[in-house]
C-alpha cells in the first residue's frame, strides 16, 4: 500500500480546504467548463460523509431542491473546486449521517456545534 | 513485441490534465535482465528471455543456477519470453523505460481465482426466478442443456458451473499514463487482470 500512498502524494495536488466533515453544511464551489469558457457553480448542503484517503478521497453533499434531495459527490482534491465555504458546524455523533436522509420537515434539523475545535 | 515483466502494485486515480479523474493501476515493472536469447539457429524462432525478482540460491535447482551464471546474474524468481527486441545481449538490464507516456500497451496477467461456481455467478444465468410455482431447490439451476435423441450429446462449450477465474488473460490497448523510471514503476491507465502482488507482463 505504500507505494500507491507515495505515488498518489506525488501526482495529486491536494486542495487547501478548510477542515470539514459529516454534519456541517457547506457551500462548494464547482467549476464548470462549458465550451471555451469557465463558470463556476455553487452547490450548498449538508455533509453527509467523507470517504477514502489520498486522491480517491470523496465527499457526499445532499440538499433539498424544493422537495426532492439531490446529493452529490465531489472528489476532495478535484481540480474542479474552487472552494468550500462553511455556513454551519454540525453536531453529529456519526462519521456517516446516512439516517439524515429519511428525515424532513423538523426533524432534518442538525444542532449547531458551540465550539469548534480542528 | 517487445515487453518487461512486473508486479501489480494496486489501483488509485490521478488527475489528468483537463483535470479528470482517471482510474489507474501502479505497476512495479523490472528491472529485468536478459537471461536467454532464442535464435533461429538453434532454437527454430528468435525471442529474448527476461528474468524478474530475487529468488533464494538455496531455493534454485542447480540446473537453473547454470542457467543464470550463464547470464552473469542471481537467480531470478520469474522468466518469460519476449518477441520483438531488436538488440538484446546476454546479461543486458531492460528497464521500464522503453515505454514512453501516452502510449498503448497489452498486459497479461492471471485473473483471481473464485473457485468452483455455477452458471449464475460464472456465465451471467438469470437463474429460476421463483421460488414457488413447484420449484424446489431449482433456484440458480442451468435449465435444459441440449435435446433429447436427436443430438443425443451435450455440446461442445455449452456452459456450465466449473471454475472460474485464476486464468490467464490479455488486457489489451491500455494506455501508458505515466512512467516513474527512477522507482521502475508504470502507472496504467484503467484495471488490469490478477491480483495486488501477482506478476504481470507489459507488452508493447
Amino acid at each position: 500500500m505504500s507505494i500507491i500512498r507515495e505515488i498518489q502524494k506525488e501526482l495529486t495536488v491536494a486542495n487547501q480546504l478548510p477542515v470539514f466533515g459529516a454534519g456541517d453544511t457547506v457551500i462548494v464551489a464547482y467549476k464548470i467548463v462549458e465550451g471555451s469558457k469557465e463558470r463556476i457553480q455553487q452547490f450548498q448542503g449538508v455533509v453527509l460523509q467523507r470517504r477514502g484517503n489520498g486522491a480517491t478521497e470523496t465527499f457526499t453533499v445532499r440538499k433539498m431542491s424544493g422537495n426532492i434531495g439531490v446529493e452529490r459527490i465531489f472528489p476532495v482534491n478535484s481540480p474542479f473546486i474552487d472552494g468550500i465555504t462553511i455556513v454551519k458546524r454540525g453536531a453529529v455523533r456519526r462519521a456517516r449521517i446516512f439516517y439524515f436522509r429519511e428525515r424532513t420537515g423538523k426533524s432534518a434539523r442538525i444542532r449547531e456545534k458551540k465550539k469548534f475545535t480542528a | 513485441m517487445p515487453g518487461i515483466i512486473g508486479r501489480k502494485i494496486g489501483m488509485t486515480s490521478i488527475y489528468s490534465a483537463e483535470g479528470k479523474s482517471l482510474p489507474c493501476t501502479v505497476i512495479e515493472a523490472g528491472p529485468c535482465v536478459v537471461t536467454q536469447i532464442k535464435t533461429q539457429d538453434r532454437d527454430g524462432y528468435e525471442a529474448v528471455q527476461l528474468g524478474f525478482g530475487e529468488k533464494k540460491e538455496k531455493n534454485t535447482p542447480n540446473a537453473l543456477k547454470g542457467h543464470f551464471k550463464k547470464a552473469n546474474t542471481s537467480p531470478k524468481a520469474k522468466l518469460v519470453e519476449f518477441k520483438g527486441f531488436d538488440q538484446a545481449n546476454l546479461g543486458d538490464t531492460v528497464l521500464v523505460d522503453i515505454f514512453e507516456e501516452g502510449e498503448f500497451v497489452d498486459v497479461v496477467g492471471t485473473t483471481k481465482g473464485k473457485g468452483f461456481q455455477g452458471v449464475v455467478r460464472r456465465h451471467g444465468f438469470g437463474g429460476v426466478g421463483q421460488a414457488t410455482h413447484g420449484q424446489h431447490n431449482r433456484l440458480r439451476a442451468p435449465g435444459s442443456i441440449g435435446a433429447c435423441s436427436y443430438p443425443a450429446r451435450v455440446f461442445k462449450g455449452m456452459r456450465m458451473a466449473g471454475q472460474m477465474g485464476n486464468k490467464r488473460r490479455l488486457a489489451s490497448n491500455l494506455q501508458v499514463l505515466k512512467v516513474i523510471a527512477e522507482k521502475n514503476l508504470v502507472i496504467i491507465k484503467g484495471s488490469i487482470p490478477g491480483a495486488n502482488g501477482s506478476t504481470v507482463t507489459i507488452n508493447k
